[in-house]
């Protein structure tokens, strides 16, 4: 009998491996959605739609781990620095959010870009990348639940690791 | 065809596709493979000797099993056994320590292949490319492409390996040896083709996702053709010949293109894709995945991740006359 409860035991454990994170490799097929998912304006017809997209990148370790790569690539880190700690732009490590701390506004940030220095990313980054920069921006300053910041970075640093960097606010 | 032949077709094929010798271990074609593929055969002809003597040893067994009932004990039968015994304990380890001998020697001449005179070309590694840069003292002589390696035939490479990422691993087993590029620890082999040819290789170390399709040729030519290929890519890219491509050009540097790669004579100078000056002159796409094809060319512009799911390169939304132009445009790009 004792054996037996360990058996399934086991076996729920084993079983507990099956579930992964989603990590679609192709979630939207090209021209399924057309690019400006940003509004420039608050006025629009009927209830406010959220993005669907949102959600999907969101808290998701994987994503997090590729606008940690987007971010350093698309050299996002020679404004806010590798890290975030800011420099020539502001920090994005902090509390303080000019442009607002949502998804929404970070997306609306990198699309649109900001007075003072933000370029526009409009047509340039694809709009899937700006969702994961998005998200790994966000845990910069602890917006997102622990399990979902990077662990570390993905390439041989001469610096100090991007990652010790990171979260300094705990969730409330 | 039935479908009862259908696996045996399968299974067929499969084997067939061995003897492709463009990617093949035992069909070497430079002095350091040579050593490797005589090892292969050594080792092979060696271990079916081990295998017919001991099987041929068994079979003894079981015919002398049936003649003798009686089970012939006694301190004669122990003897006898005991000398059985040790003896082929130390048959095994002769072997065993010929093979250790023979490895030594065998990587004792792949080291001596080091050459300082030999042409450097710097291969890295990246989710799920190559890009490989031919280093020279003067900078304005440094040539680099992706997934295409140009070789002259008879002179001597120094292949010097990094990635960017994860573990890869650079096979090209027609001409070295496995090497593997670690991040933060360069590594470095070298080799030579003794005769022309287009040799395929691939990443032997599973990187991730892609990992299968990460594939690269290496093309031995004459030297002097090779000279002129090495010219050839030396150049800028040429300006777009007529308002098509005019247009063509201006879409790869408005749209996501010229944020990840290069042409060289534009503005667009980003090194997170392969560098694509030269695009037209490579025979393959997308890391050996398709035909360098206007057709395909298309595809991979439009939805990369139907062709490789998972790879970095993000779908692109053009318009059809945007698309057509940048088709034009690319295909310039001799």
């Amino acid at each position: 009998m004792r054996s037996m409860a360990l058996v399934w035991v086991c076996l729920a454990g084993v079983l507990a491996g099956c579930e992964r994170e989603e990590r679609p490799s192709r979630e939207t097929p090209p021209g399924a959605s057309p690019f400006p998912a940003v509004q420039t304006t608050e006025l629009q017809a009927g209830p406010k739609t959220p993005d669907p997209s949102v959600g999907a990148y969101q808290e998701n370790r994987f994503t997090v781990g590729q606008g940690q790569t987007f971010y350093e690539q698309y050299n996002c880190a020679g404004c806010h620095s590798a890290g975030g700690g800011g420099g020539m732009g502001p920090p994005l490590n902090d509390d303080e959010w000019i442009y607002g701390s949502d998804p929404e506004n970070v997306f609306a940030t990198i699309v649109e870009g900001r007075p003072n220095g933000m370029p526009a990313f409009r047509g340039r980054i694809d709009q899937g990348q700006i969702w994961q920069l998005v998200s790994y921006v966000r845990t910069l300053s602890g917006l997102t639940p622990p399990d979902t910041w990077p662990a570390r970075a993905d390439h041989m640093q001469e610096a100090r690791p991007v990652t010790d960097a990171a979260p300094q606010r705990q969730l409330p | 065809m039935s479908t009862r032949l259908r696996p045996h077709a399968c299974a067929a094929a499969v084997l067939l596709a061995g003897c492709e010798r463009q990617f093949s271990a035992t069909h070497p074609v430079g002095p350091q493979a040579e050593r490797i593929s005589d090892m292969i055969w050594f080792l092979t002809w060696l271990g079916t000797a081990v295998f017919v003597v001991v099987v041929g040893f068994l079979f003894y067994a079981l015919w002398r099993g049936k003649q003798r009932e009686e089970s012939a004990a006694g301190p004669e039968a122990e003897r006898r056994m005991a000398w059985w015994v040790g003896g082929s304990v130390a048959a095994t380890t002769a072997i065993l320590l010929v093979l250790l001998v023979y490895n030594f020697y065998t990587g004792r001449a792949l080291a001596a292949f080091a050459d300082s005179s030999a042409m450097t070309i710097r291969v890295t590694g990246h989710q799920w490319w190559w890009s490989v840069e031919y280093q020279d003292p003067l900078y304005s002589r440094r040539v680099s492409t992706a997934n295409e390696i140009h070789i002259p035939v008879g002179r001597k490479v120094r292949l010097e390996v990094q990635s960017r990422d994860v573990i890869h691993s650079f096979w090209a087993p027609n001409l070295h040896g496995k090497i593997d590029l670690i991040p933060g620890y360069g590594g470095t082999t070298y080799f030579s083709a003794d005769e022309p040819g287009v040799y395929s290789g691939r990443c032997a170390e599973f990187c991730g996702l892609q990992h299968a399709k990460m594939n690269f040729l290496v093309i031995a030519e004459p030297p002097d053709r090779f000279a002129a290929w090495y010219e050839a890519q030396l150049r800028s890219a040429p300006p777009p010949a007529d308002s098509v491509q005019q247009k063509g050009q201006q879409v790869f540097l408005s749209k996501q293109c010229a944020m990840c790669h290069t042409i060289r004579g534009t503005p667009a100078n980003s090194r997170i894709g392969p560098d694509l000056t030269h695009l037209a002159s490579r025979r393959t796409l997308a890391s050996g995945a398709i035909p360098n094809t206007r057709g395909h060319l298309a595809g991979w512009v439009l939805d990369p991740q139907r062709i490789k799911p998972g790879t970095r390169m993000p779908p692109n939304q053009l318009a059809g006359d945007e698309l057509q132009a940048l088709l034009d445009y690319l295909e310039s790009l001799k």
